[in-house]
C-alpha cells in the first residue's frame, strides 16, 4: 500500500512536470507556430534588413500572412535574400505584390509589410517580389537630415 | 612563521584531500548507476522524497518570482513605452537564469540538506558499517539511488517553477497591471526560443541536481560520526553545494549564450 502510494506521488509529480514542459514549449517558445504551417516560400532582396529576424511576422494590410524563412546574403548582388513563407490559404496575392520592412511602433521589432499590387496573376511557390523597399537605418536618416540642414 | 605556513599548507592539503575523495566517490557512484535499471522502485523512493515532496515550496516560490518579475518589469518597462516586453522579461529570466538556479538551491536547502544528514546520521549510527557486514555496498544501495533521484527530480522541479513563474508573471502583467494578455503572448512567443532558451535551461538544471545530489551526498557519507559532525556536514553541504551551483551558473551562462 505504501509503495503504491509513493509510486502515485511521484506519476503525479511527473505528470505536473510534463504539463509544466508542455506549457513552456507551445505557450511560451510558441513552438506550436514553428510548426510547419502549410504554405509557400517566396523569395524578396533588399538594400538592407535593418533588424529584421527570422522568424518575424510577413504582414499584408496588417493581418499576418505568414513569417520570414531564412535571411542571407546574395554573394553576388551583395544584397540580402530574404526567404519568405506565405500561408496556404492566402494563394491569390498579385505578382506584383511590393515588400518594405516596416518597424512596429517605434522601438517594436521590424516586420515584413506587403502591399498588393494590381496583376490578375497570383505568387505561386519559388517567386520573386520585384518591387521591395529596405528597412529605414535611423543614422541614415539623421545624416540626411543634417545635411540637408545644413543646405 | 613556520606555524603558520603549516597551518595553510594543512588546510590546501585537507582540501585537496577531500575533493579526491569526492571525485573518487562520484567515480564509484557513476559505476554503480545502473542499479538504478535494475532496481528502479529505489530510485522512484527518492524520487519521491526528493522530488514530489519538494513540489509545494517549488510551486510557490516559483508564482511569487514570476509576479515579482513582472511588477518590477512593468514599472520599469514603462519608463521606455516598452509594458508589453514584460512577458519577454520574465519568461528569458525564467528559463535562462532563476529556473534552474533557485530551484538548485531551494533543493539544496530542502532536501540537499536532509540526504546529508540521512546519510551522515546513518554513518554515525554504524547503520552503513553494518551493511557492509551484510556484504551491501553501502554506496551502491544507499547513495546511487539519491544521487539518480536529485538528477532527475531537478530538472522536473525546474521546469515546473519555469512554468509557473511566467503564469504569476501572466497574473500580475494581465490581472493586477491590465496588460493585454496577447500582446504579452505574442512577443514572449517570438523572443523565446526552444532550444537557445529552453532546452539550455534544462541542461543547466540537470547539471546542477547532480551537483547538489553529488556534494550533499559526499558530506554525509564524509560526516564525522557525531551529531555535531553531522550538523557541520549538514550545513556545509548546503553552502557548498549553493556556492557551486552559482559559480556553475556563471560558467554555463558564459558558454550557453555568450
Amino acid at each position: 500500500m505504501q509503495e503504491r502510494l509513493v509510486e502515485i506521488w511521484v506519476g503525479v509529480f511527473v505528470v505536473i512536470a510534463l504539463l509544466a514542459s508542455l506549457f513552456l514549449a507551445l505557450q511560451v517558445s510558441g513552438l506550436a507556430e514553428l510548426r510547419q504551417t502549410p504554405g509557400y516560400q517566396v523569395v524578396a532582396t533588399f538594400d538592407n534588413v535593418g533588424g529584421l529576424r527570422e522568424r518575424a511576422p510577413v504582414r499584408m494590410a496588417g493581418v499576418r500572412v505568414g513569417r520570414v524563412e531564412r535571411i542571407e546574403l546574395d554573394p553576388q548582388s551583395h544584397q540580402a535574400r530574404v526567404v519568405l513563407r506565405i500561408d496556404e490559404r492566402y494563394d491569390s496575392i498579385p505578382v506584383d505584390t511590393r515588400a518594405a520592412i516596416y518597424t512596429s511602433g517605434l522601438l517594436g521589432e521590424q516586420y515584413i509589410g506587403l502591399e498588393a499590387g494590381w496583376e490578375e496573376e497570383a505568387l505561386s511557390a519559388g517567386d520573386r517580389l520585384q518591387e521591395t523597399q529596405s528597412a529605414v537605418v535611423l543614422e541614415r536618416l539623421i545624416g540626411q537630415f543634417v545635411r540637408s540642414m545644413g543646405e | 612563521m613556520t606555524g603558520l605556513l603549516q597551518a595553510l599548507g594543512g588546510r590546501v592539503i585537507a582540501g585537496l584531500h577531500g575533493t579526491g575523495q569526492s571525485l573518487l566517490l562520484l567515480l564509484r557512484l557513476l559505476r554503480g548507476a545502473p542499479i538504478g535499471v535494475r532496481r528502479p522502485g529505489l530510485v522512484i523512493e527518492q524520487i519521491y522524497t526528493l522530488g514530489a515532496l519538494s513540489l509545494v515550496i517549488i510551486v510557490v516560490s516559483g508564482l511569487f518570482v514570476g509576479m515579482v518579475l513582472g511588477l518590477q518589469g512593468y514599472y520599469t518597462l514603462t519608463d521606455f513605452g516598452a509594458a508589453e516586453q514584460v512577458g519577454v522579461m520574465v519568461a528569458l529570466t525564467l528559463l535562462r537564469e532563476l529556473g534552474p538556479v533557485v530551484t538548485a538551491l531551494l533543493f539544496a536547502g530542502r532536501a540537499g540538506s536532509a540526504l546529508t544528514a540521512e546519510v551522515g546520521l546513518m554513518r554515525a549510527t554504524e547503520q552503513l558499517s553494518s551493511m557492509e557486514m551484510m556484504a551491501i555496498d553501502p554506496e551502491r544501495r544507499i547513495l546511487v539511488p539519491r544521487l539518480l533521484g536529485a538528477f532527475i527530480a531537478v530538472p522536473l522541479l525546474a521546469l515546473v517553477f519555469s512554468a509557473v513563474g511566467v503564469f504569476g508573471g501572466y497574473l500580475v502583467a494581465i490581472g493586477m497591471v491590465g496588460l493585454d494578455a496577447g500582446a504579452f503572448w505574442s512577443n514572449m512567443q517570438q523572443a523565446v526560443s526552444m532550444q537557445d532558451d529552453i532546452l539550455n535551461g534544462v541542461i543547466k538544471s540537470v547539471v546542477f541536481g547532480f551537483v547538489v545530489g553529488w556534494i550533499a551526498l559526499h558530506k554525509g557519507y564524509t560526516a564525522v560520526p557525531t551529531s555535531q559532525g553531522v550538523s557541520r556536514a549538514t550545513t556545509l553541504g548546503v553552502v557548498h553545494a549553493s556556492l557551486a551551483v552559482l559559480g556553475l551558473d556563471f560558467l554555463l551562462t558564459a558558454l550557453m549564450f555568450g
